[in-house]
């Protein structure tokens, strides 16, 4: 006889009373389970959706506005393309898809179109200095990022299919020759440029990488090349007029702006609010409704493990009586309880997590509206979740039971 | 073995104190048989509960071995319960989904003995009692004598050595309750103290001594003809 039998044995013989609340904290923790995984497929679907509405938080020079950034025109506004290396080193957290342009006017067929330096991802990797940039174009969970090879595997498309489609203006591009430009969609169709095209700027010949998918911005009439050929097209030295940046939008709250602020306090940072509070509170509401669910639904499965614990204390009332009399600690009597909802809780969360798992991937795409995947991460905090219940739920009816006077119970008969 | 001076037990009742043991005062001697007799009411469980380490005197004290049991820490009574009381209950007090053996390793398993002497020890002490066909049997599989010689099984598992008996013959038929008597009887031929509690002056006489026990007092005692 060992306690672990003990427990098992009475387990076995009142099956009927332990199906409901075994029901009850494995349903809890299937519908937690089911939620959040189908809210993290979700979350980072919106996410994406998010994303492509571009920078939320852009850095500009001391006199630019944001007016000169949506038209474009700068004029003489510029700041140093320092700037990145210091964002990039700062350590601030929260910053992501940094972006350095450097817009200037130029004519084609004799008509103004925008050109616009943009730096490669690529470029980032080469500087010593910016060693940890690849931590920049991987955003926190739950930040309103697309992180590649994740999401976009799961929706079945590329997150960094952006360095021949949407690239400039949600992610950053991945590679781009200081001979190459990507062409906005308008101005490809007013000049006839296609993929392969040669187009003179400046004197100089660059060959069209990609056309750009229409996008219904100013984004649509420019011409992007690399921010080095830019710069020197236009005997810029090393110059941008505006970083735009992916502030994770938990951290625009807690003070990511403030630390670009002191880190640049020769540029302006502003914040496009609209953006940047969709993404925060698009992640606040869908935390709230998590976090109220789980608390209702971890009450109503406590409470149900508190009741048949209590219940079955009394059952076994003469059981416990004998047990003490027999030379029971109280110490003994709760450890054979407790075993009891553990038990409980550890089979009840593994259940709960395979049936959530298996709910949340079958009607995931139906709810949700996107393709959900198994999180193998779940299991571990459904189990921590259901145990922890389970045995605070029964802390009460145990200690009742640890309290229980033998002789009272003998005297019964 | 046991000594008990001026113990009093008060109830506390809806309608008022019950005084269920009044100034009561016993000596056992080790190795004594002794019965406790009188009408149902009089306090001859509370006594032989107060004995045994589970009901807390209001006044008075109680000494076992020369200890004094309240005045140990819960563990210390709980251990000095496994391992010397052996209690035997009217109604036997069997766990009703372990089977016969794994009741009578119940003790054995709260000393901390390991499974497999436990379960050695618990069939020899079935085999004794005649009950080695039986060891894998429920006690509701089990007749009225064999459960009560399974809970016999159980008392005797950690050699205790005094034994207090409450109505071990109150749920039993003539021939099981002699059969218990004669169980009792050769436990102390063998050396055990046995304090027994009954309400049946014949069975009380099987005793070496016998105290009557009247509203809580001591009434009277007698020793075997």
């Amino acid at each position: 006889m060992t306690t672990f039998r003990l427990v098992l044995k009475e387990l076995r013989e009142r099956k009927s009373q332990l199906v409901t609340s075994f029901v009850a904290i494995a349903l809890g923790i299937t519908v937690i389970v089911a939620v959040r995984t189908m809210s993290h497929f979700s979350e980072k679907a919106v996410a994406q959706e998010l994303d492509n509405l571009g920078a939320n938080v852009l850095i500009l020079p001391k006199g630019a506005t944001v007016t000169n950034y949506y038209t474009a025109d700068f004029g003489e506004y510029v700041m140093p393309e320092s700037y990145v290396d210091d964002i990039t080193t700062s350590g601030l957290k929260g910053v992501d898809n940094l972006s350095p342009k450097l817009t200037e006017a130029i004519s084609v067929d004799g008509e103004r179109v925008y050109l616009t330096g943009i730096l490669p991802k690529n470029e980032f990797k080469s500087k010593p200095a910016w060693q940890s940039a690849d931590g920049i174009f991987a955003r926190p969970e739950g930040c309103g990022t697309v992180v590649p090879g994740s999401v976009a595997k799961a929706l079945g498309g590329s997150a960094q299919g952006g360095a021949s489609a949407a690239a400039p203006r949600q992610a950053v591009v991945q590679e781009l020759g200081g001979a190459e430009v990507m062409v906005g969609n308008d101005v490809a169709s007013r000049f006839g440029l296609k993929v392969g095209s040669t187009l003179p700027i400046k004197g100089e010949s660059f060959t069209v990488k990609s056309v750009l998918p229409s996008t219904g911005t100013v984004d649509d009439t420019r011409i992007f090349a690399h921010l080095h050929s830019v710069q020197r097209l236009f005997h810029r030295g090393q110059v941008v007029n505006a970083v735009e940046m992916i502030g994770c939008c938990k951290e625009i709250s807690k003070g990511l702006i403030d630390g670009l602020n002191r880190l640049l306090p020769e540029a302006k940072v502003v914040t496009i609010k609209q953006i940047a509070q969709t993404q925060l509170s698009t992640n606040t509401m869908m935390e709230r409704f998590s976090l109220i669910f789980l608390v209702i639904i971890l009450l109503v499965g406590a409470v149900s493990i508190a009741n048949y614990m209590l219940a079955n204390v009394y059952e076994r009332r003469k059981e416990i009586g004998t047990l003490l009399a027999l030379g029971a600690t109280r110490q003994r009597v709760s450890r054979i309880f407790f075993l009891k909802s553990a038990l409980l809780g550890v089979t009840g969360g593994v259940a709960g997590y395979g049936v959530g798992t298996v709910l949340a991937v079958g009607l995931g795409p139906r709810i949700a509206g996107v393709p959900v995947l198994p999180l193998p991460s779940l299991a571990g905090w459904a189990v921590l979740l259901a145990l922890a219940v389970s045995v605070l739920a029964s802390a009460l009816p145990v200690a009742k039971a640890a309290r229980l006077d033998p002789a009272e119970i003998l005297r019964e008969g | 073995m046991i000594q008990a001076e001026k113990i009093t037990k008060r109830y506390q009742r809806r309608e008022g104190p019950v005084l269920a043991l009044d100034d009561v005062s016993l000596e056992v001697a080790e190795g004594e048989f002794v019965s406790i007799v009188g009408p149902s009411g009089c306090g001859k469980s509370t006594l032989l509960l107060t004995l045994g380490c589970l009901i807390r005197p209001s006044e008075g004290k109680v000494w076992l071995e020369g200890r004094s049991v309240y005045d140990l820490s819960h563990e210390e009574a709980a251990a000095l319960r496994l391992n010397t009381i052996g209690f035997v209950f009217q109604t036997f007090n069997l766990v009703p989904y372990l089977t016969a053996l794994e009741n009578v390793q119940i003790p054995l398993y709260l000393s901390g003995l390991p499974p497999s002497r436990q379960r050695e020890r618990a069939e020899h002490l079935l085999e004794k009692v005649g009950l080695g066909d039986r060891l894998s049997h429920k006690p509701s599989e089990l007749s009225v004598g064999q459960q009560q010689r399974v809970a016999l099984a159980r008392t005797l598992a950690n050699r205790p050595r005094l034994i207090l008996a409450d109505e071990p013959t109150g749920n039993l038929d003539p021939a099981l309750a002699k059969e218990m008597l004669d169980h009792l009887e050769e436990l102390h031929q063998e050396g055990t103290t046995v304090v027994m509690v009954t309400h049946d002056p014949r069975l009380a006489g099987r005793a070496e001594r016998q105290l009557r026990l009247a509203d809580g007092r001591v009434d009277g005692q007698s020793a075997a003809l």
